[in-house]
């Protein structure tokens, strides 16, 4: 019995202390999310990173999603003679699920493993100490200003990616599959309510969140060189992924479950 | 000696089983440059990390000008890390920011000077270790490791620090510059009036920066005196070291796993 109970008893131990180490950092980072100095002029820089630089990808996977998405509900719809449904099924897909969650693994994998390695780069390398020696808190000067651009930044993305989306929609529904095109515009703006947009951002925004504070806890505790921060940049996507369908999952329950 | 700068008394800090840091003892006099020798893996690094307060002790205590600050956060460490400028073993410095920039980080955000006021005297600091203007505006990975070394001893002393730490200073460089990294050491800790201590494994390095020199085994202060009589100390260990010998008391790992 023993020679089984102490590897799980070992495992179980690794991932207290790795989930209490994860509970700090967060509690930490956020503690310095609110308490000045914050930086404006860095959390400019993560927006214009987070936000501006990754809409070529987003808008780019809102509009090919979209654009499948209008065709398979074509094809499915018409064994129950319900093509009509397409307008509404694409803009409320779209901005309750599809915009935040696609938009949310996209930056994951963009921004996530970015952040993850040059923070991790900066511990390895000693630059992490160097900022504590020169009297800046990292906390505040790396992490603060990153979790704040995620989380305002990431709604901005998802508005921009839902907008796309739709559009993807409207184009092969109006080219492709011969709907009138004002019918298409006045049945997806009626079908269209306040919570499938506002459940849209929220999720956006904690995912924003997630992605970055994965991002950033995984770099900062990295160790052992180009290998450490290659671990480090992987578990960023991967933890941030999971927590995205996760939290999905959750907020889903929270805004439409009855 | 003249009142201690820095005192340490019953250092002890361990890694899990690991144990680095031995109830260690050691004085750094006021305006003196004590270089801390030791073979890799001795503890010189966890020494001047627990100094930085990077690192957390088990136990002793670790005295700045009469004041223990072991255990310190906030305001009081940052209060006690103002004190410190640091060089460290890559240099260290940031990537994103240009040369000047490196240099003027801790003005503007450890003193709150403006952008303007820091790049005039990280221009100066820059000059003062042979950096040119036309440089100033490269980005870290754009120069030599010998060029990044002078940067970070820039940065070092832009806020004009009390304490000065060197983590080995010259690894890595070719013995000319290595020689210049010593010199402009020597000269801008003499500027400064500010104590020194550095650790390293150079032994010609350690004999031109310092005053005085300890050697570390096994996480314990082994010999410590002037460096003028290091050669004639008598002590088994530092003749092992300085001469550089496997045969002697320091006990080298590979050799006792592979004999």
């Amino acid at each position: 019995m023993v020679p089984i109970l102490t590897p799980l008893g070992r495992t179980f131990l690794v991932f207290l202390e790795a989930a209490g180490r994860l509970v700090i950092f967060t509690v930490s980072a956020l503690s310095h999310c609110f308490r000045p100095p914050l930086y404006p002029r860095l959390i400019l820089r993560q927006m214009v990173e987070i936000g501006y630089y990754s809409l070529p990808v987003v808008g780019l996977t809102a509009l090919f999603s979209r654009m499948v998405l209008a065709l398979q509900s074509y094809t499915g719809f018409g064994r129950f003679s319900a093509e009509s449904a397409i307008p509404q099924v694409v803009v409320v897909s779209i901005t309750r699920e599809l915009g935040p969650v696609l938009a949310g693994l996209m930056v994951a994998g963009r921004i996530g493993a970015a952040m993850a390695a040059e923070i991790g780069t900066m511990r390895v390398t000693e630059q992490i100490d160097a900022l504590t020696t020169l009297a800046t808190n990292p906390f505040k000067y790396l992490v603060a200003p990153r979790l704040i651009a995620g989380v305002i930044t990431l709604p901005l993305l998802v508005v921009v990616a839902d907008i796309i989306g739709v559009f993807g929609g409207y184009l092969v529904s109006i080219y492709k599959l011969g709907f009138n095109a004002s019918t298409y515009i006045t049945n997806t703006i009626d079908v269209l309510e306040t919570q499938d947009v506002v459940s849209g951002l929220v999720k956006a925004a904690v995912f924003g969140f997630l992605i970055t504070l994965m991002g950033c806890y995984n770099g900062y505790h990295s160790k052992g060189g180009a290998q450490g921060v290659g671990t480090a940049t992987t578990n960023a996507v991967v933890s941030a992924s999971i927590l995205i369908l996760s939290f999905n999952y959750l907020i889903t329950e929270l805004f439409f479950a009855r | 000696m003249s009142k201690p700068k820095i005192r340490i008394r019953g250092l002890r800090k361990a890694f899990g089983n690991n144990l680095v840091l031995d109830g260690l003892d050691l004085d750094v006099a006021e305006g003196h440059s004590q270089v801390v020798i030791g073979a890799s893996g001795s503890g010189k690094s966890v020494l001047l990390k627990c100094i930085l307060g990077l690192l957390r002790p088990d136990e002793g205590t670790i005295e700045i000008d009469g004041r223990d600050v072991v255990g310190l956060g906030g305001r009081a460490l940052d209060e006690v890390r103002a004190k410190f400028g640091m060089l460290f073993q890559s240099a260290a410095l940031f990537d994103s920011l240009n040369l000047w920039e490196n240099v003027a980080f801790g003005l503007v955000q450890g003193k709150g000077l403006s952008r303007r006021k820091a790049r005039e005297i990280a221009m100066e600091r820059l000059a003062e270790v042979g950096i040119g203007e036309e440089l100033s505006t490269l980005y870290p990975a754009e120069i030599s490791g010998g060029m990044r070394k002078q940067v970070g001893l820039a940065r070092a002393i832009a806020t004009e620090p009390e304490i000065l730490f060197f983590d080995e200073p010259t690894t890595g460089l070719d013995p000319i510059m290595g020689d210049l990294i010593d010199k402009l050491i020597r000269k801008c800790t003499r500027e400064l009036g500010a104590t020194g201590l550095s650790i390293t494994h150079d032994m010609a390095s350690a004999r031109r920066i310092s005053d005085r020199m300890a050697l570390i085994y096994r996480g314990k202060v082994i010999w410590n005196g002037p460096t003028a009589e290091m050669d004639t100390s008598g002590n088994a260990f530092v003749e092992q070291f300085i001469e550089g010998r496997t045969e002697g008391p320091i006990e080298v790992d590979f050799l006792q796993e592979h004999a």
